[in-house]
């Protein structure tokens, strides 16, 4: 598994409501939640956005609200893998379950800049900066989750088993 | 090695002798909970899974609380789509307008969440049970569809902070300003991944309201939990609202922390949490004049029948400030009726507040009190994030009830001591 894109760069403690305003928690629907995804942070984000990007954030990406309509909305809009140096523990779950390839890497985070093309190998963990011509490492899942990501999602995970 | 209360309520629900921090389990659920968000996104997700109905009728709890009574059309078909699955599934505790409170109020109040117990719940401040000496967690959406289904939840098995509360709180120290003060030491995500655990002979001076207020903010540090031990002051709750027996656990002697951090209560101020982050705060003595255009009493942190006391007794015989709006509301209908009885709903018109049936609301910028730009609100609320209750350019602060309805007299932010009614 694989992902290759343009990358969105954010800070410190993206929190759910900013990911995802609560004045659009009316609905569930993938396609309406992407077209409102980080609103609040960075309005160009959704006019930007093409399929196969990712998200690079520092810290405590995804902190406050358990809203599921959060990585959901990252998911619909096409992002392909959000890296952050650390991520709030609700979110990181719900990514998982839901099939948002996420992967937690401090050198990733320091290292990638706005703009940059950035390939990820989730079977390996190592994250390639094409444009820097760097490389860095991230912290690669315990074998149950993988499971679960290569299942796409718990759902499906609790079918096979 | 000996193991923390966190662990050994994991252990005992995933069947183990014991486990270590770092350990993924499988736990048995006691509770699954979700409210009208999340619950039509689990609802979704349980139709995909092959299995037919859900693991124990009496264990899952649905309350409608968000979006309450309803306050648009889609927000009508989500409670509608949640109310038609608990009837498909004879669910027992769900909870609508009427019934319903703030899911975080209404549960212990009902008895349903007791000590031992392990809890999930699609909400994010699930981890209030912890007051009570519970396990309870946040979680998402499809973790509560799979819970549904199963009756189970993998965890990672978190290792600890533990927190040695001593001394005794001054007037007006309540639980607000202790666990705001302790998310200021330690940062948003000082306990990321961790469990928070207090214990000390502080304790003992907390109430079971500024117990629900700590844990219920637990989230707010990162925190996977928070967790109380269990005394006779929580016994004598949980036999006054639960028929339920309940288990008791405490942490081994030699149980490991990765932290211990202690604070003398007696020396905390009232705090105030500025914006845009739960960690950024400041004493009362610490403050520049600024005005505020609304102050919210309420939510799953601070709507009980305690908070809403101590917020009559400062507006009793008082007017709030002219251009300043001040929302209380109960945190369930019993907390309303009894704020009715007690004439704290007198106290709260005449001072010029209004009061709200049970919601969330404000809180999370649903209604009731959306801010314009600019804005700026003092709130007893657990968030303060950009844009959470309204414009992004709005402003929130968090506080005790205690500052909340000082402010709204004095129209900006002051501690409960300096708008000359009441002294320390």
């Amino acid at each position: 598994m694989k992902a290759e894109g343009s990358t969105f760069r954010y800070g410190d403690n993206v929190d759910t409501d900013v990911i995802i305003p609560a004045r659009y928690l009316s609905t569930s629907d993938p396609a309406e939640l992407a077209a409102h995804c980080m609103e609040d942070i960075d309005k160009d984000f959704v006019n930007k956005v093409q399929s196969g990007d990712l998200i690079v954030a520092d810290k405590n990406f995804g902190c406050g609200s358990s809203r599921e309509h959060a990585p959901i909305a990252i998911k619909a809009s096409g992002i392909s893998c959000v890296i952050a140096e650390t991520f709030a523990r609700i979110f990181y779950r719900n990514a998982i379950n839901i099939g948002l390839p996420i992967i937690e890497s401090k050198q990733a985070a320091r290292g990638i800049a706005a703009g940059d093309r950035v390939s990820v190998d989730f079977d390996t963990g190592v994250i390639t900066n094409e444009t820097k011509g760097e490389s860095y490492e991230g912290q690669a899942f315990p074998a149950f989750m993988q499971k679960i990501i290569q299942a796409e999602g718990l759902i499906n995970y609790i079918n096979q088993e | 090695m000996g193991m923390t209360m966190t662990q050994k309520i994991l252990a005992a629900h995933a069947g183990l002798e014991s486990v270590t921090a770092g350990q993924l389990i499988e736990a048995k659920l006691d509770l699954v909970l979700g409210n009208d968000i999340t619950a039509p996104v689990a609802i979704h997700e349980m139709d995909k899974i092959k299995q037919e109905g859900v693991f124990d009728k009496d264990k899952i709890a649905l309350v409608m609380d968000h979006f309450v009574p309803n306050k648009d059309i889609k927000s009508a078909q989500n409670t509608k789509y949640v109310r038609e699955f608990a009837e498909k599934h004879d669910i027992t505790h769900y909870y609508d307008v009427g019934e319903m409170g703030i899911e975080h109020a209404l549960l212990p109040e009902l008895g349903l969440t007791v000590a031992g117990d392990v809890i999930i719940g699609a909400d994010s401040h699930t981890c209030t049970y912890g007051a009570l000496g519970a396990f309870s967690t946040g979680v998402g959406s499809t973790d509560m569809a799979a819970g549904m289904a199963t009756g189970k939840a993998w965890f990672k098995v978190p290792s600890a902070i533990k927190f040695d509360l001593t001394g005794t709180p001054a007037k007006w120290i309540s639980g607000k300003d202790i666990i705001l003060h302790i998310i200021g030491l330690i940062g948003v995500d000082g306990a990321l991944y961790q469990s928070m655990e207090f214990t000390g002979e502080g304790i003992q001076h907390l109430s079971m309201d500024d117990r629900f207020t700590i844990a219920n903010m637990a989230i707010e540090a990162g925190a996977k939990n928070g967790i109380f031990p269990v005394d006779e002051q929580a016994i004598t709750y949980m036999k006054e609202h639960s028929g339920r027996d309940f288990e008791l656990y405490e942490a081994d002697e030699d149980a490991e922390y990765e932290r211990v951090i202690s604070i003398d209560l007696s020396t905390l101020r009232p705090t105030i949490s500025f914006p845009h982050l739960p960690e950024n705060t400041k004493t009362v003595d610490e403050l520049a004049d600024i005005p505020i255009q609304q102050a919210v009493i309420g939510s799953c942190t601070n709507g009980r029948i305690e908070d809403l006391r101590i917020a009559a007794e400062i507006l009793r015989g008082q007017k709030v400030a002219k251009g300043v709006r001040c929302i209380v509301i109960p945190a369930t209908q019993k907390i309303y009726l009894k704020a009715m009885e007690e004439g704290y709903i007198k106290d709260f018109i005449e001072a010029g507040a209004i009061v709200s049936t049970p919601t969330c609301g404000p809180c999370l910028g649903g209604y009731m009190g959306i801010l314009a730009d600019g804005e700026r609100c003092v709130s007893t609320t657990n968030r303060n994030f950009v844009g959470r209750m309204g414009h992004i350019s709005s402003e929130i602060y968090l506080a005790s009830p205690a500052i909340a309805a000082a402010s709204a007299i004095a129209g900006k932010l002051i501690g409960p001591s300096e708008w000359g009614g009441v002294s320390e």
